[in-house]
């Protein structure tokens, strides 16, 4: 690898972990995220630093193309993402869903309550 | 706990956008069934749904935003369970359910079903309700699944004209499928949970108001769905139920999903 890719590669890296300590300073992403990512920055900062690395591993499962293990790693990683926010959504949309029925329910018994209503619903 | 023969029964009618309708039924119901309480779900409706239930006198429960029938549904039982129902009706709030009929549905009750299905296409049912080509057959391989699925015949499984005893409604307060073509669903489930299913013959009519409530090529999409729902879901979780359900009599302790 030439000197100014690698030099790229660690700047970008570099500019990621700022991002993600940014989010995590101003308390916009959850501190169960932010481990995630730091995680992935670190590893980025550790590839860009010791490219040698990945060819390493390449070599131990035999894989010739160093770079396909890095997609097949990120590729992965984003995948299991994925389908962990699938997970997320449907339990946050449960939780959004029982907490709009609790509403209509309670609004219910309080109107009920309101002397204004013509009838008690009886018909 | 009251007597189930004597407690009024609650008719739940979940409405979303439907003013058009809902005057007339909710009339009928009050004359021809004055025996009933009623109940309107108003599923995040944008139209005068709620309001026009409030001034027809009946209970009316506001969903802030549309969840859907399955959701609307829950909210219903979820009512009848806290406002002590011994049994509920689902009926629909575009008028093609006929409230003479509702009488059937609770006898099936009496008879000691959890779950009692007016079926527009058993003997009896019927007469001036017509299916298209296509959706018939759809329906057909609904109905053979279904028949596969819980290893009982139904002739209407998709009908959303049923009545629910007591530990039904408590079991679907919490576990009611809540997404597009629930009833198909919803009766998978309790027959996996140990709950005795019955059909009636019911008569319905068209609609009376309103669009249906969905276009053809999302129901494609909403039907394969639910192949691939009813193939999952009756594998691991549907066997566990049935057996607390049966441990526990469908009585104490809460059945998880």
């Amino acid at each position: 690898m030439s000197t100014e890719a690698h030099v790229l590669i660690i700047v970008l890296a570099a500019a990621v972990i700022a991002f993600i300590i940014h989010l995590v300073r101003s308390r916009r992403l959850r501190a169960k995220y932010s481990v995630l990512w730091f995680s992935i920055g670190l590893g980025l900062a550790v590839l860009a630093i010791f490219p040698d690395l990945l060819v390493w591993v390449s070599d131990l499962f035999g894989i010739g193309y160093a770079p396909a293990t890095f997609m097949l790693l990120a590729l992965s990683f984003l995948l299991v993402l994925a389908l962990h926010f699938s997970w997320e959504l449907s339990r946050l949309e449960d939780r959004t869903r029982a907490l709009a029925e609790e509403y209509a329910l309670l609004r219910e018994e309080v109107e009920a309550r309101l002397p204004r209503r013509a009838g008690d619903g009886s018909g | 706990m009251t007597d189930g023969v004597t407690t009024r029964p609650l008719i739940i009618l979940p409405a979303y956008n439907e003013e058009e309708s809902l005057p007339a039924v909710l009339k009928e119901l009050a004359e021809q069934t004055p025996d009933y309480d009623v109940l309107v779900v108003s599923d995040g409706s944008t139209d005068r749904t709620a309001e026009l239930a409030s001034a027809a006198g009946v209970h009316v429960a506001v969903l802030p935003f549309n969840l859907g029938i399955g959701g609307a549904l829950r909210t219903g039982f979820a009512y009848a369970v806290r406002q002590g129902y011994e049994r509920a009706v689902q009926f629909d709030a575009d008028g093609q359910h006929d409230p003479l009929a509702v009488q059937a549905l609770l006898d099936g009750l009496e008879r000691g079903a959890d779950m009692v299905i007016g079926s527009r296409f058993t003997e009896g049912g019927a007469v001036t309700y017509s299916v298209s080509g296509v959706r018939r057959r759809a329906m057909r391989v609904l109905q053979w699944l279904v028949k596969v699925l819980v290893r009982q015949r139904f002739t209407d499984t998709s009908s959303g004209f049923r009545a629910f005893s007591r530990p039904m409604l408590e079991y679907f307060a919490h576990s009611y499928p809540v997404e597009y073509m629930d009833s198909v669903e919803a009766l998978v489930q309790a027959c996996n949970a140990g709950f005795r299913v019955e059909e009636v013959p019911a008569n319905m009519r068209g609609r009376t108001g309103g669009a249906p409530s969905t276009r053809n090529f999302k129901l494609v999409y909403y039907y394969v769905r639910l192949l691939v729902v009813l193939l999952v879901s009756t594998t691991s979780r549907g066997q566990r139920q049935r057996r607390s359900a049966r441990l526990g009599e469908g009585r104490d302790g809460e059945i998880t999903g």
